[in-house]
């Protein structure tokens, strides 16, 4: 048996599957792992399970998506929840009033979703455990300071800000056959946005710097670095439905405002992509 | 006859043979043949506008479309003004900003321009006869109402939309709008970027119908919109 050709055909069949797992890489990987411990007759209903998990993930109906924007809650939640508890962090004032009402949005965002789920006849998925020092568990990622200095969490909730705003984007097409669910998760996407925006308002202030603005520019990471690069790339794109947005109509409009003019979405891979390191086994 | 001359191409593109090859990947985006464009322009455009004593919006998606499209009209001669003599004692980050905001809005009006072709709305006349552009409170209060009002139409149209294509569009659209109503409600009071005026209990923004939203948009504009036609489901 030659996995090779196996992912092979299943690429011709469905030219997006390393958009359904995260790469040809990761799909070979998990195969080896899920090989070594069982005997090679049983590799096709093996293989057959790490699909069907795969394609489980991006199943496009309507409860997968609110599952997914639950985790995505619980994510956000728990991230102010803790920032806001945690000492000599967030400067009383104006800057301790924005966290505590985003704070308080979030969840009300996981307990709407929740009830969401519910009135569908669905359960809940439960609270992953979270590191959000980016380190998968080991709590020394990266991201270790992140309640301890006021700029990296600022950096960081920059970060899942704009990823949430991408996220619930991404899924709006696939709620359009249910009005309700649809407006709703509309109505969640927008108030990301405005905290979004707010958020790069405080690290403007914050820094002084003028090249943070409210909107994304480019693919730009508004001085945080490669680490978050994920969550901004396609941000650049100034080509929308055909029509190319700089300059348009001899409208003196630059890239970069043609950019910022238009919010991309991102798909659930990519979205698990970057949260992964957030998440703790 | 005049006011067609902008159906059928947009000002100042010299350049037709572009504009020619733009429109037809937009006709095959929009999933339009140009045969139904060119029929549904030579059946209905002439005289649709004088119907019901306002300008048509039209039907289905494109309805949706030409609604979005007014907005940004409305919105982009907004900050055009506001641009063009800003308000008393303006800081050089606010005067920074507020021009990428204008920016966005003439790329957000340009863009359905372009995309429409002929069948876009005409030119919409504003009337913005009750803003002082010189006072701070005046213009940012005005953006702000213009900012809320275009979030909650973006989220109230949403579910009239068919074409998951055009969903997406106007998704992409409307977080770049709550990001521009964050940042006027922050310049006029810092931290009401998402207060209880427009946040409720469970988290959610504003949606509103298109009615209720050009009930609003009315009191800026000469132009009479009649959208009848739009979907209402």
């Amino acid at each position: 048996m030659n996995l090779h050709n196996i992912i092979t055909s299943i690429e011709k069949t469905d030219p997006e599957v390393y958009d359904r797992l995260d790469s040809r890489r990761s799909a070979m990987k998990s195969f080896a792992k899920i090989g070594g411990k069982i005997a090679m007759a049983a590799v096709p209903i093996a293989l057959g399970s790490m699909f069907k998990k795969a394609y489980s993930q991006t199943t496009t109906d309507i409860e997968g998506v609110l599952q997914y924007a639950l985790t995505l809650e619980y994510l956000e939640y728990e991230f102010y929840q803790k920032g806001s508890a945690a000492a000599n962090l967030v400067p009383a004032g104006a800057p301790a009033g924005a966290i505590a009402t985003i704070r308080d949005h979030e969840l009300a965002h996981v307990n709407f979703l929740k009830a969401a789920i519910t009135s569908l006849g669905k359960t809940p998925v439960s609270k992953p455990n979270f590191d959000f020092s980016a380190g998968s568990g080991s709590m020394t990622g990266p991201l270790a300071t992140v309640f301890t200095d006021y700029p990296t969490f600022l950096a960081v909730a920059q970060t899942f800000e704009d990823t949430g705003v991408r996220a619930y984007k991404g899924q709006a097409a696939n709620l359009i056959s249910n009005n309700d669910v649809l407006t709703a998760a509309l109505n969640i996407h927008s108030v990301e946005a405005r905290h979004a925006a707010h958020i790069r308002y405080m690290r403007r202030n914050l820094s002084g710097s003028n090249s943070i603005k409210p909107w994304i520019t480019l693919k730009d990471t508004g001085g945080i670095g490669a680490l978050v690069q994920k969550s901004y790339d396609g941000e650049e794109v100034v080509v929308q439905a055909g029509v190319t947005i700089t300059n348009i109509n001899g409208k003196a409009i630059s890239a970069e405002a043609a950019s910022e003019a238009f919010d991309e979405p991102l798909t659930m891979a990519q979205v698990l992509e970057i949260v992964t390191p957030f998440l703790a086994p | 006859m005049e006011k067609h001359k902008d159906l059928i191409k947009p000002a100042g593109n010299a350049d037709l043979s572009a504009y020619g090859s733009q429109r037809r990947k937009l006709l095959s985006v929009f999933g339009y043949s140009a045969l139904t464009a060119g029929f549904l322009a030579a059946c209905n455009k002439d005289d649709e506008p004088m119907n019901n004593g306002g300008i048509d919006l039209g039907s289905g998606d494109i309805g949706i479309l030409n609604y979005a499209y007014a907005l940004e009209q409305l919105e982009a001669a907004f900050y055009t003004q506001v641009a063009t003599s800003f308000y008393t004692g303006i800081t050089p980050s606010e005067q920074a900003l507020l021009t990428d905001i204008r920016d966005h809005e003439i790329a957000h009006r340009e863009f359905f321009k372009t995309a429409l072709g002929n069948q876009a709305i005409v030119d919409l006349e504003v009337d913005f006869s009750s803003i002082n552009f010189s006072s701070r409170d005046s213009v940012l209060g005005t953006a702000k109402a213009f900012e809320d009002l275009g979030v909650s139409a973006y989220n109230g149209a949403g579910k009239l939309i068919v074409s998951p294509d055009y969903l997406l569009l106007a998704g992409k659209i409307v977080s770049v709008e709550a990001r521009h109503a964050a940042y006027i409600r922050d310049l006029i009071s810092n931290g009401s970027f998402a207060d209880s005026t427009v946040i409720d209990v469970n988290g959610l923004d504003t949606s509103r119908n298109p009615p209720d939203v050009l009930m609003i948009a009315s009191g800026f504009l000469k132009s009479k919109i009649n959208a009848s036609n739009l979907p209402t489901s």
